[in-house]
């Protein structure tokens, strides 16, 4: 627990002070002091007008009349079923999406086959579509036009404008993210491990949950909130599945969407800065992984010099 | 002395096991291949591929001709223009930025470097709707940046420049992210020979780095180019959504839909895939080249 | 052109990797800078390049000072361990960068870059390769093509930071060789930083031996090899055997034994150390009647080649390594087990609390 406090506040103070071993200078080929100086104010007028901004807006919009006002738009009944709606939809994507990475990653990474890196293409494809023809492709499949909307309708299976129309574009948007994080990581650590425990004897789960896992898991735990954010947040997809369904069918973003276009500004905004923060929140453990990792290599790093 | 031997001859047998018809693989001591890609492709099947395939199938039952009539209606056409031209234009603003940011992330100390590093995705991370709604807040007239721009006689929002900003927005990270890890990789060395060798630092910068860097660079523009085209969220609260003017190719999709009209909707979606196929596939071509000049020689 | 440098300092955050060097490189020779990893020779030599900034002292080109003079006004040659050549670039573009940057006053034609180009290719035997890349290239040809394109630029002096190193063992005979011959040809002034003490003793005009930021010793390989100015190059040159003593007189007094000794400036019964080659000391067969040298016994005859390695524990419990021809050791009749005295034929001594800084290693490669 004190280890953990430590490190968050490592991790908070590393965000303002950068460690000082992080680039020595050589002399030789480093930039006059003002092309740095130009570089970096514009960097920071950028990032401050095209990222802060935003962000500082959403918050801003939303406390404009208070607090009360900022409360009253996040416990107000639509909201609260949008925010179990969304939580319910993620947590059924989510986990299916880390399954399919898993098999997918395991079988691309570790095995050598023909047709592999057509494979990587196609499941990197939906990242490629635009998340409204992702909604589109299920309303064909699914719609009173679609090519099982007749059988659907009589066996009284709805799924567009329902939650599995949903969960279902939300799959496909967020399809690639664990497959995509594991994949490139489980092929840099090669077969050597799992080999050497199979010739010791394991079984296959034994060999993955004890061998291959504990190497994965930050790469995995990396796809997982990936996933997560944007199952939480998609909008596009599901705007065109879901039917707008006060109440019923709309997720935090669409609620968002609706209150925004009924000038209710301060509850949009208040829905929004729940999603906002989950966007922060994905950030915060993002770093922190990447740093942990960062920091685990310099410490690889340092004793292979040591042992040399 | 058996429990030695017995894993090892497990470990030699499947030299003899049989071949599989069609994907053809070495030959592997592990085990679950065949159950982990056979659900890999099922569920890929199930969720991506079949449900894509709906889409060419069901435009071919326009022909090619009811196809061409929906996408060169004039007000598609414009959302065509408008869609392509702003995509273009926002990547090349990221690929020069994206550089920039790249840049001063890997080579520069200043305060906030952490906490810029942090929140360059927060783009990826943001819902879209969020990032719209407040794009459009901070442009409107009587926004953050928007007064201040109105009192300059510009105007950003619900104006074509606004469908700009919103796509410059979500494409930052995309070429940040791929330029990156090429320049930390760029060994010092390589930028101290060419100033050993009497070149300046911008001869270094443009003879030496920027080649190297410019496979990651492409990809990097591909990448916010593909995004950018098909970007829905943020853009439709910013853009104003005007027939001719400020309308995306997504929302004539939605449009379409909204009016029932699947076919059209269809054909334009049709369009839009097969050039995010082409795109993809020209990503891959450059990735591959990444790779190949990212190696240390 | 001559090289020096004076009271030049050089830290790293706490680390001190220059200690006030100061040193003479003469003109046209070609000398190497030789040490154990860490002992700060690849710093003296990105100092002389202006690669790096020393804390305080002077680099001199030509008895003028040039430690204001940027990099690329230095007029330096420089080649890289990892070759550092532009990968994007053909080899032929890779040797011609330098003349291509210079300013458009100076520039040569393209015609006479080409010509320039193709003689240096030639000088270095590849001009067959002008078309390649890089990645096409072995280690030994990439290197080549280093040096062709650190020539190019007609530098006034040439620095090579350990040029063989990322090479196989095979290559880098050869390679060393050649460079050997390709300075004889040009006679520019080149320092070289090794850390292997026989490419350094087998290329170099004059050897440098730099230990924890300081010089050690200077001189031309025979003279550091054969009278080694301190512990650390006699550990560092080869492989070495220690014997604890006190000094009486021109003896070495170890335990009951006396062992001649060198001329030296030791005080009577100074504790101090001998410090003995493995090929100088001579094998005797104790057969009971000789008083000469230490006893010890024959643990290992390891043979390779027409030399044989004759591993012994003194009767004191001592290592010692002795090195002999294979036929004297079949003379000799010398096996295993054997016990045998030991009778060193020169013995350089050291004060014992010298060597303590820097204890050698016995058979430091």
């Amino acid at each position: 627990m004190a280890a953990a406090t430590t490190s968050v506040i490592c991790a908070i103070s590393n965000i303002f002070f950068s460690t000082p071993d992080a680039s020595r200078r050589r002399p030789a080929t480093s930039e006059a002091f003002w092309v740095r100086a130009v570089l970096i104010a514009l960097a920071l007028a950028f990032f401050g007008l095209f990222l802060l901004m935003p962000l500082a807006a959403v918050f801003a919009e939303a406390f404009k009349k208070g607090w009360s006002a900022y409360a009253a738009g996040v416990v107000d009944a639509d909201a609260l079923s949008a925010i179990k709606l969304t939580l319910l939809v993620a947590a059924i994507a989510v986990p299916l999406n880390l399954v399919f990475g898993v098999a997918a990653a395991w079988a691309i990474a570790k095995f050598e086959f023909r047709g592999k890196q057509f494979l990587i293409t196609l499941i990197d494809l939906p990242f490629s579509v635009s998340p409204v023809i992702s909604g589109l492709i299920y309303v064909l499949l699914f719609g009173a036009q679609g090519w099982f909307g007749a059988v659907l309708e009589a066996h009284d299976i709805r799924i567009l404008f329902a939650v599995p129309g949903i969960v279902l574009a939300t799959v496909f948007v967020t399809f690639p993210f664990v497959a995509r994080e594991l994949i490139p990581l489980m092929q840099a650590q090669g077969t050597d491990e799992e080999e050497a425990a199979v010739v010791l004897g394991a079984s296959g789960w034994t060999t993955f949950r004890q061998v291959t896992l504990p190497n994965i898991k930050w790469g995995l735990l990396y796809g997982v909130i990936l996933c997560n954010a944007r199952a939480m947040g998609e909008f596009g997809a599901v705007s065109v599945v879901s039917g707008h369904i006060r109440g019923r069918t709309n997720t935090m973003p669409l609620q968002v969407e609706i209150l925004y276009n009924e000038y209710n500004f301060v509850a949009a905004f208040a829905v929004a800065t729940l999603l906002a923060l989950l966007a922060l929140l994905t950030l915060g453990v993002k770093s922190l992984i990447e740093w942990h990792a960062a920091d685990g290599g310099q410490q690889n790093a340092f004793i292979e010099r040591g042992e040399k | 002395m058996t429990t030695i031997t017995l894993p090892l001859q497990a470990a030699y047998q499947p030299i003899r096991a049989p071949r599989r018809a069609f994907f053809f693989r070495k030959h592997s001591v592990l085990p679950g291949f065949s159950l982990a890609l056979g659900y890999s492709v099922i569920y890929l099947a199930l969720i991506v591929l079949i449900p894509l395939a709906a889409v060419f199938l069901k435009s071919s039952s326009l022909g090619w001709e009811g196809v061409w009539r929906v996408v060169t209606h004039p007000r598609v056409l414009a959302s065509f223009k408008l869609s392509f031209g702003a995509s273009l234009i926002a990547a090349a603003i990221n690929v020069v930025f994206g550089l920039i940011f790249a840049w001063v992330l890997v080579r520069y100390r200043f305060p906030g470097k952490r906490l810029i590093d942090a929140l360059i995705d927060l783009p990826f991370a943001l819902p879209t709707a969020v990032a719209g709604i407040a794009l459009a807040t901070l442009y409107a007239n009587n926004g953050w940046i928007g007064s201040v721009l109105a009192s300059l006689g510009i105007e950003v929002a619900y104006t074509p420049v606004g469908v700009l900003v919103a796509l410059v927005f979500i494409g930052l990270p995309f070429v940040v992210r791929t330029v990156q890890p090429v320049l930390e990789d760029l060994e010092a060395e390589v930028e101290e020979a060419a100033a050993c060798l009497g070149a300046n630092r911008w001869q270094t910068f443009l003879h030496v780095i920027l080649p190297y860097l410019t496979p990651a660079l492409l990809t990097g523009f591909a990448l916010a180019f593909a995004r950018a085209v098909g970007e829905y969220g943020s853009v439709i609260f910013i853009a104003g959504n005007m027939p001719m003017v400020s309308e995306i190719t997504p929302l004539m999709i939605i449009t379409k839909l909204e009016q029932y009209d699947y076919a059209g909707a269809t054909a334009i979606a049709a369009v839009m895939l097969f050039f995010s196929f082409i795109l993809l596939l020209l990503v891959n071509v450059l990735q591959a080249w990444t790779q190949r000049s990212h190696e240390r020689i | 052109m001559s090289i020096s440098v004076s009271n030049i300092n050089k830290r790293f955050g706490s680390f001190t990797a220059l200690n006030d060097v100061t040193l003479e490189f003469p003109s046209g020779h070609l000398v190497a800078l030789l040490g154990p990893s860490g002992c700060g020779k690849t710093t003296l030599l990105r100092i002389i390049a202006g690669l790096e900034k020393a804390d305080s002292g002077e680099v001199f080109l030509e008895g003028v000072n040039a430690s204001k003079l940027h990099v690329r006004e230095r007029e330096v040659g420089f080649v890289f361990q990892h070759y550092a050549l532009f990968r994007h670039m053909t080899v032929f573009d890779n040797v011609a960068f330098g003349l291509r940057v210079k300013h458009r006053d100076l520039r040569l034609s393209d015609a006479k870059i080409r010509r320039k180009v193709q003689d240096l290719l030639q000088l270095v035997q590849l001009d067959w390769l002008a078309d390649r890349y890089p990645a096409q290239l072995s280690g030994g040809q990439r290197q080549r093509i280093a040096l062709a394109r650190a020539l190019a630029v007609e530098p006034r002096v040439l620095l090579l930071d350990e040029p063989f190193g990322a090479l196989d063992a095979k290559v880098r005979k050869e390679l060393r060789r050649w460079l050997r011959q390709l300075h004889d040809e040009l006679h520019i002034t080149s320092i070289f930083v090794t850390h292997d003490q026989e490419e350094a003793l087998e290329v170099a005009d004059r050897v440098v031996l730099m230990d924890h930021g300081k010089v050690e010793q200077i001189g031309t390989p025979d003279e550091v090899y054969d009278h080694p100015a301190s512990p650390f190059v006699y550990g560092f040159l080869g492989s070495v055997n220690l014997f604890h003593g006190r000094v009486d007189g021109q003896e070495l007094r170890v335990g009951d034994h006396a062992l001649q000794l060198e001329a030296h400036d030791l005080a009577h019964d100074a504790s101090a150390i001998g410090y003995v080659r493995p090929h100088e000391v001579q094998l005797l067969v104790d057969d009971g009647e000789v008083q000469d040298g230490l006893p010890a016994h024959v643990l290992r005859i390891v043979s390779s080649g027409a030399l044989a390695t004759v591993e012994l524990t003194r009767d004191d419990g001592e290592h010692v390594e002795v090195t002999v021809f294979r036929d004297y050791l079949r003379q000799l009749g010398v096996q295993e087990g054997d016990r045998v005295r030991l009778k060193p034929q020169r013995i350089r001594v050291f004060p014992a609390e010298s060597a303590k800084l820097a204890t050698p290693q016995l058979a430091a490669a």
